[in-house]
């Protein structure tokens, strides 16, 4: 029981990360009929966002002390970060400090713009083209975008900190009555899942009741009738693309302290978020939800020891055979919709 | 006359079947063209490893165009046939001889029974789900590569030969040291170098055998793209609710073109075990599928030169781009003003060097974006545009999109 | 005995009865249309007879043999060619690529692998499609790309290739939907010439009347997934119980 909750909580951070990728991928292809392989791009970028901000406010101005010497016997050098110089050293140590999740208020204005200048500048003009073009353009724009993070980054990649209140784990098996010492869980991975959850409720709330989020599910329903009654959908989903963005974006950002941002992180997540949105259904939202969580979970639970001295190597491909099957015996994947994507 | 009773070509393609192979019997020489020590001798591709890749690369989007340029179905999986054919083609260089030729047929037909695995089970789907599934495939055969075939595989060192092999039929002949590949006791790394003009030229076995396969396997496809089996796979991609009405099955037509589009991966990955006899689960990551992709998008999907010239492109490219650093841009700059040139050579460095996955994205970005016949078609407008600026023709002729449709999908040389 | 023979075919959607009881007998070498008004089943009995939808009881039996559960590509093999509403070619292709294609399906089956023959040498076939495209005036026409053809051309070129495959049973789909007066007429005036000129058995599914009353030899009159009266052209166009399926359709608008 208690193997088993821990694998469930183990799974949940990156399920979280599958499901928030997952959704804006799955907005893209309904409302925009586009596959968009540079997604993973825009995750990753999120991520950098995190080191970004965390270098700015790291930025520091070197004094002397001439009281302390170091090992050389030379004054010591002591660096002051420029924003503990201004706000004083308690708020500038908590703003470097909480740099992570400032950069989800930071990240969001880039990601909408990324989001708006990929749809206007490349996109828009492949919607009428064929899906391997689709594929093909967005996946040169993936490099591209890869390539200029290595530039600016390096290739190695770059440990981003949780805030301080929330390094470490605790024993959420204690806390539920369990023995103690089993099920200890990274506050930060908690953290994670309840943004995650937060970001979904959000989203599902913003086309839920708000007139643009009906006319962008109508849109994602029939395009060609929603365009007749005279709405001009096109900016609509525009818009679209820039929210896409900003969820993925900011699922980035929160990701940098679980794993440490690398340029290639988003072709990795990609992949994955694909057989996602796949097994969901190509165009059902709570179809990408749901399968990015389950697909997290039985990742986890395909790593245990137990799993996988049964089937050798199970966790490595666990989510491609369960795409594999579920693609066969459910064309349309869990929860997908007659006629989306199919040519 | 040679061209329709022996080869089974009409003339246009037994005279376009003869520059290919005047081409690659060439390349050495053609690929060489600056004198050694001068400025320009770093652009010379004549050496024995890139040509050996070229003429690999150009079998493996041949035979990625089959599948592609034919029927339509792109797969984001074929490089896993190709790390399957190289796994295969050293394991038969473990247990039984170095000549390479078992190598390279056990190659193909571990691959193309791959193919057919993979194929009868991702067929069943078309369009993107076709390509995810077989995305999907290929990710999984490389993380087995990695963890539970680490037997077969040898995991993350690669699959290497040793000593201790059995090697049935080289035992008696064998030394000390860990021997060479080759054909029938010509070793594939031998080579003539020549010097001309200054210029050096390097004649190599291997590379002049894989030219002789490319040009098989060139042939081949010629072959099946003028056969009635081609004309079925364009009838694929052109509309199968008409072909499934017409009383054929689209299934085996499409399958069959998978197999053989897997068998030339296979051979291709052969082959580069036969230059060189090791195998790296590497081969089979999807950012390789994607390579073969572009190479095939580059050079113009459903054409025949397309896929060649394109492999030849981005080789080529890949290995000069690579080869330029900041030193070899400041000997070709220098001549500008101070400022200049660092903001030109700032630039330059951008995209050479460590730098040439971005010149990638941004050409296929640019490919897919102005020009999706890819250079055959360029290279076609090119010279329609020159012949009609000779006859000063009516302007307006052949730039109506409506009467000339979708040039792109039809077989060049037509 | 017909040679298309349906007995008491019924198939539903969900709560929807589209067809029920439908007894149909299609006689050899006759014109045999089936009318009705919109939602009255024509499709899905076409769909019915050519393999797309298997129905949920009944039988259909194609000159002996039955359909049910035959793939699209096997009910064509035995004999049944089919024209749709919108014409379905192979827009890609030449229009004499298109034309051998079902040369190629009639001789060699669902599938052959001639990889390695020379399409040029397969001197029979071409013959016989050229015959073909001549005898529809399209000859001039074969190193045409399919798709840049009008709308015309594009149906005469999607009946040469099922005649082509000399079937016995040709099924055409609203054969005129969406063509102008003049291409319905030269539709109608190809279709008769095919008619006299040829053994063949023709269905039609039709809602033009025009259409239906200068090629039927029968018609059988569809309303509400059942057949409701069938008889001779002449017969059908006084009938009352056709009027009432027609005019009762218009009195709900």
């Amino acid at each position: 029981m208690e193997t088993i909750l821990l694998q469930l909580l183990n799974g949940l951070d990156k399920g979280s990360a599958y499901a928030l990728i997952a959704l804006g991928l799955t907005l893209i292809f309904g409302t925009l009929g586009v596959v968009n392989f540079a997604h993973g791009a825009i995750f990753m970028i999120g991520a950098f966002c995190a080191v970004t901000l965390s270098r700015l406010l790291n930025l520091s101005f070197e004094t002397v002390d001439p009281e302390k010497l170091d090992f050389l016997g030379n004054p010591a050098k002591i660096k002051t970060p420029y924003v503990e110089a201004w706000f004083g050293h308690d708020f500038g140590h908590a703003l470097i400090d909480w740099a992570v999740p400032l950069a989800i208020l930071f990240s969001i204005p880039i990601m909408i713009a990324v989001g708006f200048i990929m749809e206007r500048g490349l996109i828009k003009h492949f919607y009428k083209r064929p899906h391997a073009d689709q594929i093909l353009v967005t996946f040169g724009l993936a490099i591209v975008l890869q390539e200029v993070i290595k530039y600016f980054y390096g290739a190695n990649p770059i440990s981003t900190p949780a805030p301080d209140a929330f390094k470490g784990s605790f024993d959420f098996g204690a806390m539920l009555g369990f023995d103690p010492n089993v099920i200890i869980y990274p506050y930060w991975r908690l953290v994670y899942f309840l943004f995650a959850a937060v970001v979904i409720g959000a989203v599902f709330s913003f086309l839920r009741f708000t007139t643009f989020g009906m006319v962008v599910r109508a849109g994602m329903a029939d395009r060609e009738t929603v365009g007749l009654l005279g709405i001009n959908i096109d900016r609509r989903f525009t818009i679209m693309f820039g929210l896409a963005a900003a969820v993925a974006g900011s699922a980035g950002v929160m990701y940098a302290p679980i794993l440490s941002p690398n340029y290639h992180m988003g072709m990795d997540f990609l992949v994955l978020c694909f057989v996602v949105v796949v097994v969901g259904g190509m165009g059902s939202l709570p179809g990408a939800v749901a399968a990015g969580f389950l697909l997290g979970i039985l990742e986890s639970f395909s790593s245990m020891n137990a799993v996988k001295s049964i089937l050798p190597g199970i966790d490595q491909i666990i989510i491609y055979v369960v795409a594999i099957i579920i693609l066969l015996t459910r064309p349309r994947g869990l929860m997908g919709k007659k006629g989306v994507m199919e040519d | 006359m040679l061209g329709k009773k022996i080869l089974g070509l009409n003339k246009k393609d037994t005279r376009f079947l003869l520059i290919v192979i005047a081409l690659t019997l060439l390349t050495p020489v053609l690929l060489q063209p600056f004198a050694e020590g001068s400025e320009l001798a770093q652009f010379n591709g004549g050496y024995p490893d890139l040509m050996q890749k070229i003429a690999i690369f150009g079998i493996f989007a041949v035979g990625f165009n089959i599948l592609f340029g034919l029927t339509g179905y792109l797969s984001f999986g074929h490089a896993a046939f190709l790390g399957v054919g190289s796994y295969a083609a050293v394991w038969m260089m473990k247990l039984l001889t170095m000549n390479v030729i078992p190598a390279i047929l056990l190659a193909m037909v571990v691959s193309g029974l791959f193919a057919a695995a993979i194929g009868f089970v991702s067929l069943r789907r078309s369009g993107i789900y076709f390509s995810i599934l077989t995305l999907a495939f290929a990710q999984m055969s490389y993380k087995m590569a990695y963890s539970v075939l680490t037997p077969l595989t040898n995991g993350e060192t690669g699959l290497q030969l040793s000593l201790d092999d059995p090697r049935v039929l080289d035992r008696a002949i064998e030394g000390s040291s860990l021997p060479v590949t080759n054909i029938f006791g010509l070793a594939m790394n031998a080579s003539h170098k020549v010097e001309v003009l200054g210029r050096v030229f390097t004649f190599n076995v291997g590379y002049y055998f894989c030219a002789v396969i490319a040009v098989i396997a060139f042939y081949v496809a010629i072959r099946l793209f003028r056969s009635p089996f081609g004309m079925m796979l364009r009838a694929v991609k052109s509309n199968q609710q008409r072909m499934t009405y017409t009383g054929l099955d689209p299934k085996p037509y499409t399958l069959a073109a998978f197999v053989i589009s897997g068998m030339y991966a296979g051979l291709a990955g052969g082959l580069l075990a036969a230059m060189d006899p090791l195998a790296g689960a590497d081969r089979m990551l999807w950012t390789a599928s994607g390579e073969v992709v572009i190479m095939t998008i580059l050079g113009g999907a459903g054409t025949l030169m397309g896929p060649v010239l394109g492999a030849g492109v981005i080789k080529y490219l890949e290995n000069i781009f690579s080869k330029i650093n900041e030193s070899v841009l400041h000997s070709w700059f220098h001549w500008l003003p101070d400022g200049i040139e660092d903001v030109v050579i700032w630039v330059f460095a951008r995209f050479t060097g460590e730098g040439w996955h971005l010149t990638l994205g941004v050409t296929f970005m640019l490919v897919v974006t102005f020009l999706p016949g890819g250079l055959v078609e360029g290279l076609k407008r090119l010279s329609k545009r020159i012949r009609e600026g000779k006859t000063k023709r009516d302007k307006y002729d052949g730039s109506d999109p409506e009467h000339h449709p979708a040039p792109t999908k039809r077989v060049a040389g037509e | 005995m017909g040679i298309l023979e349906v007995k008491g075919v019924g198939k539903r959607f969900g709560g929807l009865q589209a067809l029920g009881d439908v007894n149909l007998s299609i006689e050899e070498n006759t014109v045999h249309a089936i009318i009705g008004p919109n939602g009255a089943g024509k499709s899905t009995l076409l769909n019915c007879l050519v393999g797309k939808l298997i129905p949920d009881e009944g039988s259909v039996t194609f000159a002996g043999t039955s359909v049910l559960g035959r793939k699209p590509h096997e009910i064509n093999q035995l004999g049944i060619s089919r024209v749709f509403q919108t014409p379905e070619i192979f827009g890609d292709l030449t229009v004499m690529e298109n034309m051998m294609i079902p040369c190629f399906a009639k001789r060699d089956g669902a599938f052959r692998m001639h990889a390695i023959e020379n399409m040029e040498q397969e001197t029979g076939l071409i013959e016989k499609a050229s015959t073909m495209l001549q005898d529809l005036g399209m000859y001039e026409k074969r190193d045409m790309i399919a798709s840049s053809m009008s709308r015309g051309d594009k149906r005469r070129l999607e009946i040469a290739m099922c005649l082509v495959q000399e079937p016995k049973l040709l099924l055409l789909d609203e054969p005129t939907a969406g063509m102008a007066r003049a291409d319905t007429n030269n539709t109608i005036a190809l279709l008769k010439q095919i008619k006299e000129e040829r053994d063949i058995t023709i269905a039609i599914i039709e809602h033009d009347m025009h259409v239906v009353f200068s090629l039927a030899d029968r018609i059988t009159v569809l309303a509400q997934g059942t057949p409701l009266v069938e008889d001779t052209p002449d017969n059908i166009k006084g009938h009352p119980k056709v009027k009432e399926a027609y005019l009762g359709e218009t009195q709900q608008v």
